[in-house]
């Protein structure tokens, strides 16, 4: 690299011509920095995706667990009709219930002081449970019936390992040091017990009161509905403009300007869906706020340039030879599209509005705009009840959890996302294997 | 729902007229479809097509216009007079639709006939307490004329119901009996359907043109009635972002400034974090890395680019900030008081640009030709130093370009700001403070229960209207010159 002729002070070399001079000796030091500052860039992109997966992991789990209180419990016919004849009559069931739960305690061996206020503050109102369950199947009188019981979300964070005794500050209303000590030994009876949290996936959103029993099943619902609005209206609408802008379209200004169009419409943030979604769809014409229908409607047109840049992709992967014989033996150019190319192109199609779709079911951004993160604690009543009543959708529901103080909340929102990533992979999953399956190469 | 029932009613009509033209187009040459013009299907298709076309073009106009149709004529019975200070007439037209909708309600309920709902008068009934009964909630005692006029609209919605029942009918009963007339073997049914089927296909290329469209109306409409409101030098030179929640305007200070600041301080040091990790990356893996690692580490980094953003935003909120904090926080330095900062959003969001930017930037490296780097190497170059002084500087448009479409995002991205920046609007140099952003705002203004007439609503409209001229530009700026250099190497 440097001028020969200009450098006649260099000194004679002496010692083995494998031996690099200090000057390849430096810039070979240089191509070594430069590989480990690629090699550190790929490193640091794994970290922050080993980071992000171990947060959701580590936070997200927990969410699922719960600790209840499973017991036996039987209550005789002159128990029920002494009790309904009482005057504070869940109270008498609650005491069925600790007297109960002692002569099981003294079974185990283990000595403990307890008493209904502390019951109250572990398990929550037992004696309505108890009562509602008998009410409603009178024929488990008289004989043993399992109950499982949610712990306070307290005790399930203590057991869990987020909550400790030094977390309880003075005069707390909702848990005593003494309530630990009752719990640890319920524990070491094997009364309370963590177990698998189905109410989280099949349950819905519920207020401040009862955090524990919060469950995403309603909004799991309201993305479901959404994505079939989604993928009824974009697979078609998608698939039949890229074979328009693909096959037929002339040349001249207006096939440009679709193309710029769909171009310049994959690069607008989210958002500005959103407020189309709130201006025209519900401002304009009327639609109902916080309904799957609008939501899916906005996500369509999010989705639909990802789903026609794909489409038009796989058609153009089709061979024009599959094209020419087609018409060669009298198909008109329709029915070659139709009947040849788009059957070829399919995989491909499907691929990428998988793909479109997964998308569609992470965002979240259009959906807090037309309302969907209003507090839905129930499933809709019809099926026609699920596009048009007010609804969640998964991604929502998680920012709303996180919106809230309540670090059970948090959990949730921590749960939530693993249960949305479930989703996600598992659609990507199913497009590679799509891929792989029917992926032809000409 | 009967607009349901309208739709299943004439795909079932379409069904017919396909079986019924395919029949008669074969019967038409005695029962032998080979002296048809075309297939028998496609005589089936064109019964069928035209059934569905005229009714579902008619449907969809009608259920668009209707509301409008009804709005206009229904406000417009509300003297002015009416219309108190401090309330606009499209104040008292939600009132009506709401009270309307509890009136169907109530109806659909049981809890009165229809007959009785129709004679309903304030004066008589309290038509807001029947109403609370069927969970709607009126802020205040319902006006007689608001009554009348909901009654009004209750009429006249009726009347368009059965009208778009009849109109759409009765288009799907022409389409199909003429359609069915014309069918005979010696008409040209493949042609007719293709075009009808080329139509089609131009009408759903369409949708990306009319959602444009739309997305400018509800843009421009909505920002031309904040600036009726409000001044429009005091929101593009307003350096204080401070919206009163009376919903009365008046006392808020809308200035866009602190939004962009934010909102550019917040890209920045995301770009700041991506750039440099993304365009490493890119390098090393079209330049040095054997397929194998190619094959792994490509799909990794793609992952964080599969993510949702509303992940990012909670890592954001509840990992990442709290992690600054215990570092910064008042425990050592005491630079960071809270975990939603510019540095928490920005670092985060640039998590999320690296795949962005590595994937184009490595598209955009895989293009500069093989005989650029051959050159090089026959001089004597290292791998190294051809990148640097051969690679890159050939690339450098593309990845300019590149770098501009991870910032257009950056300005877009709204779930990560949302959670992880803050809510103060701040002009502030200091990257531990909190900030908020263009996006954050417009989220913030137009969640929640406020009408859509106040300054404090409408101004987010304006701020989309801002956010997309921005992305816009930098988009059409940055494909121009992606494209331009692509042209250079082909």
């Amino acid at each position: 690299m440097t001028d020969a002729t200009a450098a006649p002070a260099e000194p004679v070399r002496k010692g083995s011509l494998t031996d690099a001079d200090t000057r390849t000796a430096a810039r070979n030091r240089a191509e070594k920095r430069f590989q480990y500052y690629g090699i550190a860039a790929i490193v640091a992109g794994a970290l922050f995706l080993v980071l992000l997966l171990t947060a959701i992991l580590s936070n997200g789990i927990p969410a699922f667990k719960r600790a209840t209180l499973n017991i036996d419990f039987t209550l005789t016919q002159e128990q029920f009709d002494e009790a309904e004849s009482a005057m504070l009559k869940t109270r008498v069931y609650t005491d069925y219930f600790i007297a109960d739960l002692s002569q099981r305690l003294e079974e185990s061996g283990i000595e403990i002081e307890f008493n209904d206020k502390g019951i109250e503050r572990l398990l929550g109102k037992v004696g309505g449970t108890i009562r509602a369950h008998y009410r409603e199947n009178p024929q488990d009188i008289g004989e043993p019936t399992r109950f499982q019981l949610a712990a306070s979300s307290r005790v399930d964070r203590y057991f869990k390992g987020t909550f400790d005794r030094d977390d309880i500050g003075e005069g707390n209303r909702f848990i005593m040091p003494g309530d630990l000590d009752f719990a640890d030994a319920l524990r070491d009876a094997g009364i309370l017990t963590q177990s698998f949290d189905w109410n989280f996936i099949t349950g819905v959103d519920t207020g401040v009161d009862n955090a524990g029993g919060a469950g995403i099943g309603a909004s799991v619902l309201g993305s479901f509905m959404m994505m079939i609005v989604v993928l009824v209206l974009s697979l078609p609408i998608g698939v039949a403009a890229s074979i328009y802008l693909e096959e037929f379209a002339p040349k001249n200004r207006f096939t440009d300007l679709i193309e710029v169009n769909i171009s310049n419409l994959a690069a607008v943030p989210s958002i500005v869906f959103g407020i189309l979604g709130l201006a025209v769809f519900i401002q304009f014409m009327g639609l109902p706020q916080s309904a799957p229908l609008v939501g899916g409607l906005v996500l369509t047109l999010m989705t639909l340039p990802t789903i026609i840049i794909s489409t038009r992709a796989s058609l153009k992967a089709v061979p024009p030879s599959i094209r020419e014989a087609a018409l060669g033996v009298g198909a008109s150019k329709m029915q070659a599209v139709f009947h040849h190319v788009l059957p070829l192109a399919m995989p491909g199609i499907l691929t990428g509005t998988i793909i479109g779709l997964a998308q569609a079911l992470g965002e979240t951004a259009p959906l807090l705009l037309i309302g969907m993160v209003g507090f839905v604690a129930r499933y809709p009543e019809t099926f026609m009840q699920g596009f048009e009543g007010p609804n969640s959708a998964m991604p929502a529901q998680i920012y709303n959890w996180a919106a809230r103080s309540d670090a059970v909340f948090t959990e949730k929102a921590w749960g939530g996302i693993i249960i949305l990533l479930i989703f996600l992979l598992s659609m990507n999953i199913l497009a590679i294997l799509l891929r792989r399956r029917f992926e032809r190469r000409w | 729902m009967p607009v349901y029932w309208l739709i299943l009613i004439v795909l079932a009509l379409a069904a017919i007229g396909y079986v019924a033209g395919r029949a008669r187009a074969i019967a038409s040459n005695g029962g032998d479809p080979r002296g048809l013009h075309s297939l028998p299907s496609f005589y089936g298709y064109n019964v069928a097509l035209s059934v569905m076309t005229p009714a579902f073009g008619l449907l969809i106009v009608w259920l668009i216009a209707q509301p409008i149709f009804i709005d206009m004529s229904v406000s417009g019975q509300i003297p002015d007079s009416a219309i108190s200070d401090g309330q606009n007439r499209s104040l008292v037209m939600s009132d009506v639709r709401r009270v309307a909708e509890g009136l169907d309600i109530l109806v659909s309920e049981g809890g009165m006939t229809r007959e009785a709902v129709d004679g309903m008068r304030t004066d008589f009934t309290n038509v807001r307490e029947r109403l609370g009964e069927v969970g709607v909630a009126l802020g205040s005692n319902i006006q007689s004329f608001v009554l009348a006029a909901a009654q009004d609209y209750r009429a006249m919605a009726r009347t368009g119901t059965f009208a778009m029942w009849a109109a759409v009918l009765l288009a799907a009963i022409v389409g199909f009996g003429v359609s069915y007339t014309k069918t005979h073997k010696t008409f040209r049914a493949r042609n007719t359907v293709e075009q009808g089927i080329t139509l089609l296909l131009i009408g759903a290329a369409c949708i990306a043109i009319l959602t444009t469209i739309g997305i400018l109306f509800s843009l421009i409409f909505n920002t031309f009635e904040f600036f009726r409101l409000y001044n429009i030098t005091d929101f593009f030179f307003g350096t204080v972002w401070n919206p009163s929640f009376s919903g009365r305007g008046g006392a808020s200070e809308l200035g866009i400034l602190p939004l962009l600041w934010g909102t550019f301080y917040i890209s920045l040091v995301a770009l700041l974090v991506a750039v440099p990790i993304g365009l490493f990356a890119a390098i090393y893996l079209s330049e040095y890395a054997t397929p194998r690692v190619r094959s792994i580490a490509k799909p990794m980094l793609e992952v964080l680019a599969g993510i949702p953003t509303i992940v990012y935003g909670l890592f954001a909120l509840l990992t990442v900030g709290p992690f600054l904090v215990s570092v910064f926080g008042k425990d050592t330095v005491g630079w960071m008081s809270g975990g939603t900062a510019v540095i928490t959003a920005g670092l985060v969001m640039g998590v999320m640009l690296i795949p962005f930017v590595s994937s184009l930037s490595d598209d955009i490296i895989n293009a500069v030709p093989q005989a650029m780097r051959d050159g090089s190497y026959g001089l004597g170059a290292t791998q190294s130093e051809t990148i640097r002084q051969v690679v890159l500087p050939a690339a450098l448009p593309g990845i300019v370009g590149a770098i501009l479409l991870a910032a257009s995002r950056a300005i877009g991205e709204t779930m990560i700001v949302v959670l992880g920046a803050g809510a103060a609007a701040k002009l502030s140099l200091n990257p531990f403070e909190a900030m908020t952003t263009v996006t954050a705002k417009i989220v913030s203004q137009l969640t929640g229960d406020s009408d859509f007439a106040s300054p404090e609503a409408l101004v987010a409209f304006a701020l989309g209207t801002a956010l997309f001229v921005i992305t816009l530009g930098l988009n059409v700026f940055a494909l121009y010159i992606v494209r331009k250099y692509r042209e250079q190497y082909e």
